[in-house]
């Protein structure tokens, strides 16, 4: 095999395959013609034509999310790749593991401003975790091995692989290499052993302890050690965005989604605790708020992450561990165990105690006799038709809040949206991803009316290669997040925020040869979704619901405000 | 606080872009920055000069560790070390300037390079503090043109950066 002569584009081809890959999401164009000849000829994988080159990677990103596996796209050069751009950034910002192929100008003609010429390399170079131009056709399988294995190992992210024209068309001896060694590249997985002793030894001595899982617990595979060791000890968690399906939503441990839009007992479990157990996290802006005023409370912090740049970076910890999430997770469930004793269990009824009366706020409260759709209505009853265990993306905005709040996500990898970066327009093309990866499974988009718009064309994508995603469009006229900032700290003046002109949704789904509904009473809820999920389950569902313009998503932390410091309804 | 920074990386194309990148990109301060291959060419030495508060230096640290390209990094200025720097001063030789200048450059143990008509160019090498001083010492208007490298750095004895 080693002596067969291949061509480039046969070369990408046959590595794809030996990674393992079944779908590879994309768009052709002049520079990577050759490639989708190669694949043309090929049946180790399938290709999604999506109808932009964002969607693309949107859709591999999400199929990665819910899987766990590398997720793959293809564009040509040029707009290709600036179009590619968002989508890798999104990856980037959540730790996504992705493998973004994209076409080339020729070698020749690199430099020259060549016809859909881009600096890819350049362009992608800060929202990636590596990126590589192939020069040269006997590096190529090299480097696609290289990709594969820097995308998934350590903190996971995008890689991507630039690759000429000219290279692709040149011949050369092919053999995938089965293992890489990189003397410049070895992510730490075990934990030291010192620390994690000192952070056993803190967490049995605690009397107000929390546990704050973010996006690592979820990407590392790690939602059973921490659901166990959680259990084993009897501390509550909370959760990030991130984070959310990491530790069972329903269990009474469960304080929801801490942050900007978390519970109050999350909030402030966080700010009063006495030993917080961070795991997978990075204390960022839209959770810990104000690091000062969070800091102003003394409590000691045991940090979990296998990027020792995300330790300490916001706020400083007592014991950072580097290292897999679940490896470490797992050791530390072995010395609790030995440990010849537990938990104050005096001092940890006193604290659940106190979160309970903070629980009993009844935060997440909302009128459910409104006579107009609230969107959190929805949102519950879909939990319900769905069983709490549909796949469920969401786009950006006040809808991706609620869903977050108001779907309690049981399993990991069942909530996909895009969090750091958040963007807008995401929902759809990762609904396209996730259905792919899971035929047969139920697969909810919940979006807005302004971020559907940003990626609506993959309407046609999703009939094309029969995807029946469920669209629950949460339709209040508004921006409105930017509404929400504008109603408490712009004094009501709602610039540009009111998105007129919308069009007939019902119309457009039909059109694109789907099933559209126009939903604008609350007892009219359950029965679209009822329908959706039932006798049309086996169709793009396209669910208009027209609810409430003026809710809001509570309790709100104020940008730069501290953690006890939320608006509440 | 000033740090010197020093790393070995692989020697390949954009390696470079990806460490100023870096450093723009999170609003790190470079003073200077001087990279070439050495006695491996496959690896290229880097020293960074830079200026942080001690979690600004922490996080500049193990941003750099976290490059794919970068083999290895290290703070020099976490233990005894050594900089030195090299600087060519083009300066006038005419008139009374042809003696001064001949004699600053002794002074500071510095070498004539290039003798013209009118102008002598100088090498120095030293820490950039030495550097600065033979600047200060001689005349302004006698400077027509002056280069210097940055810092390049070692650390001392058994303190040894290596693969």
């Amino acid at each position: 095999m080693a002596d067969t002569e291949l061509t480039g584009a046969e070369i990408v081809v046959r590595c794809l395959a030996a990674e393992g890959v079944e779908h590879v999401f994309g768009y052709p164009g002049g520079a990577v013609l050759d490639i989708y000849d190669a694949i043309y000829k090929q049946d180790k994988f399938k290709h999604i034509l999506v109808r932009h080159e964002q969607a693309a990677v949107h859709a591999a990103d999400a199929y990665s999310r819910s899987t766990g596996k590398v997720g793959v796209a293809l564009v040509t050069s040029g707009p290709g790749a600036t179009n590619a751009v968002t989508g890798i950034a999104t990856a980037y910002m959540d730790s996504i593991p992705l493998v973004v192929i994209t076409g080339q100008v020729p070698t020749a003609a690199i430099g020259m401003d060549a016809f859909q010429e881009v600096d890819t390399v350049g362009i992608t170079r800060p929202c990636v975790k590596h990126n590589f131009l192939v020069k040269d056709v006997k590096d190529l399988a090299d480097t696609i091995k290289k990709a594969f294995y820097i995308a998934a190992t350590g903190r996971p992210g995008p890689v991507v692989i630039d690759i000429p024209k000219d290279v692709t068309q040149h011949l050369c001896a092919f053999q995938y290499p089965e293992s890489i060694a990189m003397r410049s590249y070895n992510p730490t997985s075990k934990g030291h052993a010192g620390q994690i002793k000192r952070a056993v030894q803190m967490l049995l001595e605690a009397k107000r302890p929390v546990i704050y899982s973010g996006g690592g617990v979820i990407l590392a595979n790690a939602a059973e050690q921490l659901t166990e060791l959680a259990r084993q000890l009897g501390f509550p968690v909370t959760s990030t965005l991130m984070g959310l399906g990491g530790y069972p939503a329903p269990d009474p441990l469960f304080l929801g989604m801490l942050g900007m839009h978390g519970t109050i007992e999350a909030n402030m479990a966080m700010q009063h605790c006495d030993v917080l157990l961070a795991v997978g996290v990075r204390f960022d802006d839209r959770v810990i708020g104000n690091p000062k005023h969070f800091q102003k409370e003394a409590r000691k912090i045991i940090h979990i992450d296998v990027d020792p740049s995300s330790i300490s970076k916001r706020v400083k910890v007592d014991v950072p561990i580097v290292g897999d999430v679940g490896q470490v997770l797992a050791e530390f469930a072995k010395l609790t165990q030995a440990a010849d004793h537990g938990p104050d269990r005096e001092a940890l009824k006193a604290w659940r105690a106190q979160i309970e009366l903070w629980r009993a706020q009844d935060c997440m409260k909302y009128d459910h006799n409104a006579a107009v759709i609230k969107p959190q209505f929805v949102i519950e009853k879909l939990y319900e038709v769905t069983g709490g265990d549909a796949f469920v993306t969401s786009d950006v905005g006040q809808h991706q809040m609620w869903a977050a709040q108001y779907y309690k996500f049981a399993k990991p990898r069942r909530w996909i949206n895009s969090g750091g970066l958040g963007t807008m327009g995401f929902g759809l093309p990762a609904a396209m991803g996730v259905q792919m990866a899971h035929p047969g499974a139920p697969v909810a988009c919940i979006t807005g009316e302004g971020s559907i718009q940003m990626n609506i064309q993959e309407l046609a994508t999703c009939k094309q290669s029969n995807l029946p995603i469920k669209i629950i469009l949460l339709n209040n006229g508004y921006l409105g997040m930017v509404r929400q900032w504008q109603e408490f700290f712009y004094e009501e003046r709602y610039s540009e925020s009111y998105v007129a002109s919308l069009p007939d949704f019902v119309k457009l789904a039909e059109a694109y040869g789907h099933v559209g509904m126009r939903i604008d009473k609350p007892e009219d809820v359950e029965p679209a979704l009822r329908r959706a999920f039932g006798e049309d389950k086996d169709r793009l569902v396209f669910m208009n619901f027209l609810t409430d313009p003026c809710e809001n998503v509570y309790p709100m932390i104020p940008a730069g405000k501290g953690l006890s410091e939320m608006i509440l309804i | 606080m000033r740090h010197v920074i020093s790393l070995l990386m692989e020697n390949e194309a954009g390696a470079l872009s990806r460490v100023s990148g870096l450093f723009s990109s999170r609003g790190y301060n470079i003073e200077s920055l001087t990279v070439a291959p050495t006695e491996d060419a496959s690896l290229s030495r880097m020293t960074i000069v830079t200026r942080g508060s001690d979690e600004v230096i922490e996080q500049i640290t193990k941003q750099l560790n976290k490059l794919v390209d970068i083999v290895k990094v290290q703070d020099l200025t976490d233990g005894y070390h050594i900089e030195r720097e090299l600087m060519l001063v083009k300066v006038k030789a005419t008139g009374e300037f042809r003696e001064e200048m001949k004699r600053m450059t002794d002074i500071f143990r510095g070498r004539i390079i290039d003798v013209a008509d009118k102008t002598y160019t100088i090498e120095l090498t030293g820490t950039g503090a030495k550097l600065d001083a033979f600047i200060a010492a001689i005349e302004p208007s006698a400077i027509l043109e002056a280069v210097r490298t940055g810092a390049s750095g070692i650390g001392r004895g058994d303190r040894i950066m290596k693969i």
